[in-house]
């Protein structure tokens, strides 16, 4: 029988994920010798012309992980769409849009307005900004448009699964593969796949009393004590609201989660929920009280939907 | 006029293409390397809490997120005016070293290795990190493996995750080591040493024992005269993790050094409309665009550039192996891009050393590990060498601490104008009148850039990247007549 495809692709993205791939380590011998690998990038010499090449649906997987950014990103998720069986959103940015999506709390114009002219370093060129096309004196030459709204992959194209995490951990993508080598039934479409079902909470050793609090702290503002909860020492931390898979790993080394596995099940906006379990543990009943200990919350637009700004029930903020 | 384009470039961390044209004599006229992308972090940071910064620029790049982990953390001292612990300092050297000895790992046998170890010409299914185990063997290739396993397992145990870290934080570390963990990080530590002088080995009987590879790595097609940049200790040796930045001069003298906060005294950033990056160059010498010399403000950050702009290396193995490469390429400072690949495994050595002797210091092990911050912040400049050059990172924040300013001068996009450059050299060298482009010529011009190890994800921050390679040929008149593409 024929190794089944696979393609792992990256759009707007840092390539995270794709070194999780690498740190299966000994196993990725494995995952080369199951999979006939026909399109990576980061790793192997294959083309995009030798994408559009292959016939529709002839790639078993892809996994495809990096928001949606500018024009290129789209054109090669609908392409890996077209010649893919499945498309897996690998990864944060791909999932909820991930700390790209950060950027529809600002916009294009001013991204371009700092980095090509405002910027301290930069000297700029007479006000030039990227152009999609430049005529240069030997001919013309093109770069993608880059997008007013980062998306995440299924705001582009159907997608058939999520793997979660940023990144996600190679347990978890191994055991991703190990099931799909199984050759059991895979799961309804739509399911989310390499990560548990409860909530980071649940892998955290740390002791949760759902405190009454009064005084919110910055990370750098206290050492924490490392066996009790950081929420109820008053230290933002996102683990109620996001998906078990991880293990925990931030908490476990004193720092608070910051939701890159996403939201539990059944919960469809992470920040919105995080806004509901602060409100519960505020120890005060007077509205003026209430808005002082909140004030100590500095950012929670960015702290809540840290990597899901994209795919929450904002989207972006339309004027800054 | 015909142009041929080579996108995307593959076994690069990140996106970009390449446009060749030729005149109507067959003969190079121009080429262009574009970057596609812009993700917007300085933009998107704006308004964030600055503590975050370590935590968020770690997705500039996915490959050498524990770099921005560390400027954004010595950015953020900065900004706090707080003096970290002794201990402290200590575990992010540590943590930072092995991380150099890993990346180099990564780059020396799956990303630029390929190229000598399976061939420049060999088929492209063949020239990856599979090919390089098939040719050197199941027990080699293990061993990278193994490296890389062990250097991701002391980074997990130090910075909380193996990608992406966590513990680095204004005033120092959340988390110590205890002296269990030490002991097995040491026990890693070691390995790494032995793996790291193994490679140098492998490196000379692989490449400096085969004529041909020497006299690639030679030649005047891969060569540029410029400036080099490179974080040196007090005693002008090559230090990954703190210091100042030294950069000589193409005759290899010291130009200028300075601090961190200097920054924008020395390096100023050129605009181009047809790429999202910019050209960093120095500003004292000024921009007089993609050309070499002692009147062009281009400059070189990489492996390479580090050893020439320092007096040696700070560990007594690496720098043995410094002055044979130095003995060997004809004095300092070496010009040959090709020889970037020896530099870098000379700094994987360096790294895996200078790791065993910080596990091995008796206060690696300390508890006092963080001082809370008691200064009201305001700005700050945090600089590390990243794999892929000197990597600078420059907050403003609010009296809360929250930004109202980024600016960053990232690893590769320092070496975007000379990588412009080598590519230019390389085409105009191997395309001639005549001779048949193969696939293999392609790879050679792609081999002008894999040397810097360029990372255009963390070009990019701004935006992520991908590279692969088509080669279109167009007439004068613009319209398609060739293609050539990578057939596996």
């Amino acid at each position: 029988m024929a190794k089944p495809k696979l393609a792992l692709y990256w759009a707007a993205s840092c390539g995270g994920c794709e070194i999780a791939v690498l740190d299966l380590h000994e196993k990725i011998l494995d995952v080369a010798n199951a999979f006939d690998i026909v399109f990576w990038p980061v790793a192997l010499d294959f083309k995009y012309s030798d994408v559009r090449a292959m016939e529709d649906k002839s790639i078993d997987i892809c996994l495809f992980n990096g928001a949606i950014r500018n024009s290129e990103n789209e054109e090669m998720a609908h392409l890996m769409r077209d010649k893919s069986k499945l498309v897996v959103a690998f990864g944060a940015c791909a999932h909820e849009g991930g700390i790209p999506g950060l950027a529809n709390l600002t916009t294009k114009d001013a991204i371009l307005k700092w980095v090509f002219k405002d910027s301290p370093s930069t000297v700029s060129n007479n006000g030039t900004y990227p152009q999609t096309h430049t005529r240069m004196p030997e001919g013309e030459i093109e770069i993608p448009e880059m997008w007013e709204t980062v998306k995440a992959l299924n705001q582009v194209i159907d997608v058939d699964y999520y793997i979660p995490g940023c990144p996600p951990q190679p347990d978890q993508i191994w055991g991703v593969i190990e099931y799909i080598l199984s050759g059991q039934p895979m799961p309804a479409k739509g399911a989310t796949l390499g990560a548990g079902d409860k909530t980071c909470c649940e892998e955290c050793p740390r002791e949760r009393k759902e405190k009454k609090l009064k005084q919110f702290f910055r990370p750098y503002e206290i050492i924490s004590d490392p066996n009790e909860c950081l929420l109820d020492q008053g230290i933002i931390c996102l683990g109620p609201v996001s998906r078990s898979g991880c293990g925990a790993l931030c908490p476990k080394a004193n720092i608070p989660c910051r939701g890159c596995y996403g939201a539990p099940p059944n919960c469809p906006d992470q920040g919105a929920k995080m806004v509901s379990a602060i409100s519960s543990v505020i120890d005060a009943h007077e509205p003026e009280e209430i808005e002082k200990i909140l004030d100590q919350i500095v950012d929670p637009l960015g702290t809540f939907y840290r990597f899901s700004v994209p795919q929450s029930i904002l989207r972006r903020v339309e004027k800054i | 006029m015909k142009q041929i384009k080579i996108d995307p470039i593959t076994r690069l961390e990140g996106h970009g293409k390449i446009d060749i044209f030729l005149n109507d004599d067959g003969e190079v006229a121009n080429t262009y390397f574009q970057i596609p992308e812009l993700r917007g972090f300085e933009q998107f940071c704006v308004g964030r809490p600055v503590e975050e910064m370590p935590r968020i620029t770690t997705r500039i790049c996915g490959v050498c997120p524990e770099a921005h982990h560390m400027a954004a953390a010595k950015a953020c001292d900065a900004v706090f005016h707080v003096e970290i612990p002794s201990a402290a300092k200590k575990l992010r050297s540590l943590l930072y070293n092995v991380f150099f000895a890993g990346d180099h790992t990564t780059h020396f046998y799956a990303l630029g290795g390929p190229d000598f170890i399976v061939g420049p010409d060999a088929p492209a299914a063949e020239r990856n990190i599979l090919g390089v185990v098939k040719k050197v063997g199941l027990e080699v290739g293990g061993k990278v493996i193994e490296m890389r396993k062990r250097t991701q397992q002391v980074i997990k145990t130090l910075g909380g995750k193996q990608t992406h870290q966590i513990t680095s934080m204004p005033g120092g570390v959340s988390k110590g080591i205890s002296i269990e963990e030490a002991k097995e990080i040491e026990k890693h530590c070691e390995w790494f040493v032995e793996f790291g002088k193994f490679t140098i080995q492998a490196f000379n009987d692989i490449v400096l024992k085969n004529q041909v590879y020497v006299d690639l790595i030679l030649s005047d097609t891969f060569s540029h005269k410029t400036y080099y940049m490179g974080l040196v200790d007090e005693n002008n040796k090559v230090n990954f993790y703190d210091g100042k930045v030294r950069v000589v001069d193409p005759d290899g003298k010291e130009f200028v050094k300075y601090s961190p906060n200097e920054y924008l005294e020395n390096v100023a950033e050129h605009v181009e409309p047809w790429t999202y990056l910019k050209f960093p160059f120095l500003k004292k010498v000024g921009w007089k665009g993609f050309v070499d010399g002692k009147d062009s403000g281009v400059y070189r950050a990489t492996p390479l550039s580090r050893l020439n702009a320092a007096d040696g290396m700070p560990t007594p193995l690496a720098q043995a192996e410094y002055e044979k490469m130095y003995s060997t390429l004809g004095g300092k400072p070496v010009h040959a891009t090709l020889a970037t690949h020896w530099a870098r495994i000379i700094e994987l050595l360096s790294g895996a050393e200078m790791a065993l002797d910080l596990i091995r210091d008796p206060e690696i092990t300390s508890t006092h590990i963080r001082n809370i911050p008691t200064e009201i912040p305001t700005e700050g400049v945090g600089i590390v060498e990243a794999p892929r050059g000197t990597l600078t990172h420059h907050y403003t924040t609010d009296e809360r601490g929250i930004l109202t300013k980024v600016n960053l001068i990232v690893g590769t996009t320092n070496n975007y104008a000379p990588i412009s450059m080598s590519i230019n050299k390389a085409a105009r060298g191997l395309i001639k009148k005549g001779v048949e482009v193969t696939e293999g010529t392609l790879n050679k011009i792609e081999m002008a850039f894999r040397a810097y190890d360029p990372c255009f994800g963390c070009a990019t921050h701004y935006m992520p990247g991908k590279m692969p390679i088509e080669l279109r040929i167009y007439d004068s008149s613009n319209n398609l007549i060739d293609l050539v593409r990578r057939n596996p």
